[in-house]
């Protein structure tokens, strides 16, 4: 579904992404995974045209590189940011109807569905987004880029500064999601979630792709893990 | 007295929707694209002048449809094959861009139509007084005048707030990658609103050219009090702008009935000067008078104790 090869990014004359090279088949979680400033919000922002990117990035077999965000979106490719960004000054309804693209005529995902599982979304509907919980807020921005129905969604830093059983709650929604059949790749610095739900895992490391396996592979590789995750 | 005071209103209310009119395009723009768009009151000339040439040929009616349209599509392509270009190149580029466009449309305006004064004219169907109140008459068309305006107003509110559009406006204007993230297409937004801003600005040439007089300088007359109402109100908010508007319309319809002076606040304190007084001019001068510097003093005081302006937030 979506293949990034050799990918390159600048911020000014800094070198940020060096050749990243990995791929998200159809209805796969993958993770990408590596410890801060290693380039993996930069992947993802290159990937939805935010920032410039020099190399190829495919989805659904065609070439994205170089064109505008919207069109990227439009092709079914979601991102859920890091910061989340919810409009603050919108209600929490008005910012999920935002999500659904113009001339969007069916979804796999309702606004009455995702306010019957986030019920603290469902009473605070008509509340302006900005008044919100961390929580709150990233449940809303994962809600309002699923009400755009994307074929594979892309999280940044889902579980930042959340409590644990806010946590649980993200991890239960990227299962759903998963159970729908849309593609996730998950960006984390934490591997709590990603190892429990991902099928494959990249490690970054000074803009690069350092390692790839399998969760169960990466638990074993404790010189991995030491060298490029561990803090 | 009274009459004095209900007629000030009366006019002040037009002069002051009229006002917004022009700010709330270039509060929108501004909101949007973060400029001061120096060219926004020759949008507001130009309105006049297609209007005027459209009457001439079909009548006053057909003007006020078309002329704002040609405005608003004239815009949007400025905005899509000039702004935009020149945005890349920051916003001291746009700058003067807009600045040297308002330039190109006060030479083009007098190229095309010459520098005389043009008789356009209020339309027949509303050349009757709207109502006459202690002997004095109130035109259907300064009516008219205030009932396009309010209905821009409420329109625009509307539009803003309940659509679906107007909800993608607001959120671009703050989160404008967000939005493009969520596939919509926010350079298009932007040329839109751009498009619309100026619409509005020749919708307000066309409904003020008869009143105010059409003719090459009413661009300079209104853009520097237009750049006065956005500042007071505060830099992007159109309730500011909108409140602004009123409040300098208002001002300036008051102090232009009435008939206060300097010579009235002396006699208060009993201070008698010669006529041969080096100053005796400055103490012999009315409110009348200063009627059109009251904006710029209002300016300079908003500046002084509330420099984000009355609706405005200080930038994070």
């Amino acid at each position: 579904m979506l293949e990034v090869t050799d990918l390159h990014a600048y911020y000014g004359k800094s070198h940020i992404l060096q050749g990243v090279t990995f791929n998200v088949a159809e209805g796969e979680i993958v993770s990408l995974l590596g410890r801060n400033g290693v380039g993996r919000s930069t992947s993802v922002k290159a990937i939805m045209g935010e920032v410039a990117p020099a190399g190829s990035v495919k989805f659904k077999g065609q070439e994205i590189s170089g064109k505008k965000s919207f069109e990227i979106a439009n092709l079914g490719l979601g991102y859920v940011p890091e910061n989340r960004e919810i409009f603050p000054t919108l209600t929490v309804r008005q910012n999920l109807e935002l999500g659904i693209k113009n001339g969007q005529t069916s979804s796999r995902w309702e606004i009455d569905e995702l306010f019957d599982m986030f019920p603290n979304l469902a009473e605070r509907a008509d509340v302006h987004g900005g008044v919100l919980s961390g929580g709150e807020q990233q449940m809303l921005c994962m809600c309002r880029t699923l009400m755009g129905d994307p074929d594979m969604i892309m999280i940044d830093e889902p579980t930042e500064g959340l409590a644990p059983k806010v946590v649980e709650q993200v991890g239960n929604l990227l299962q759903e999601i998963a159970k729908r059949g849309v593609a996730i790749l998950l960006v984390e610095q934490k591997l709590t979630i990603a190892m429990n739900i991902s099928k494959r895992v990249y490690v970054m490391g000074h803009g690069q792709v350092v390692w790839e396996g399998t969760p169960a592979g990466l638990l074993k590789a404790d010189d991995i893990r030491a060298e490029w995750l561990e803090v | 007295m009274i009459e004095v005071f209900i007629f000030a209103t009366l006019n002040g209310l037009v002069t002051g929707l009229l006002l917004f009119m022009l700010a709330s395009g270039l509060t929108l723009i501004f909101s949007m694209m973060g400029v001061l768009n120096f060219a926004h009151a020759s949008f507001y000339m130009l309105g006049a002048y297609f209007a005027y040439s459209i009457s001439l040929q079909f009548g006053y009616w057909t003007g006020l449809i078309f002329a704002p349209l040609i405005v608003g599509v004239l815009g949007a392509v400025i905005e899509r094959y000039g702004l935009r270009k020149v945005h890349q190149s920051g916003h001291v580029a746009e700058l003067v861009f807009t600045f040297g466009l308002a330039f190109l449309i006060e030479e083009a305006v007098q190229f095309f139509w010459g520098p005389d004064t043009k008789g356009y004219q209020t339309p027949e169907l509303l050349n009757f007084p709207l109502f006459t109140l202690f002997g004095q008459e109130f035109s259907a068309y300064r009516g008219f005048m205030i009932a396009i305006s309010i209905s821009i107003f409420m329109g625009l509110y509307y539009v803003l707030t309940r659509s679906r559009i107007g909800i993608i406006i607001q959120a671009a204007i703050t989160h404008p990658n967000t939005v493009a993230n969520l596939g919509h297409n926010v350079p298009m937004i932007f040329m839109c609103v751009f498009g619309v801003g100026t619409a509005l600005a020749g919708l307000a040439g066309v409904i003020a050219g008869p009143v105010l007089t059409t003719f090459p300088g009413m661009a300079a007359v209104l853009g520097s009090i237009v750049f006065v109402i956005v500042v007071i109100g505060g830099l992007g908010s159109l309730a500011g702008a909108f409140i602004a508007s009123l409040l300098i319309g208002l001002l300036q319809s008051y102090a232009i009935a009435s008939d206060l002076g300097m010579p009235d606040l002396l006699n208060l304190l009993g201070v008698e000067f010669e006529r041969s007084h080096p100053l005796h001019d400055l103490w012999t001068i009315t409110l009348p008078q200063i009627a059109p510097v009251l904006p710029f003093l209002l300016l300079v005081l908003v500046l002084i104790f509330r420099p984000t302006g009355l609706m405005g937030k200080r930038e994070q």
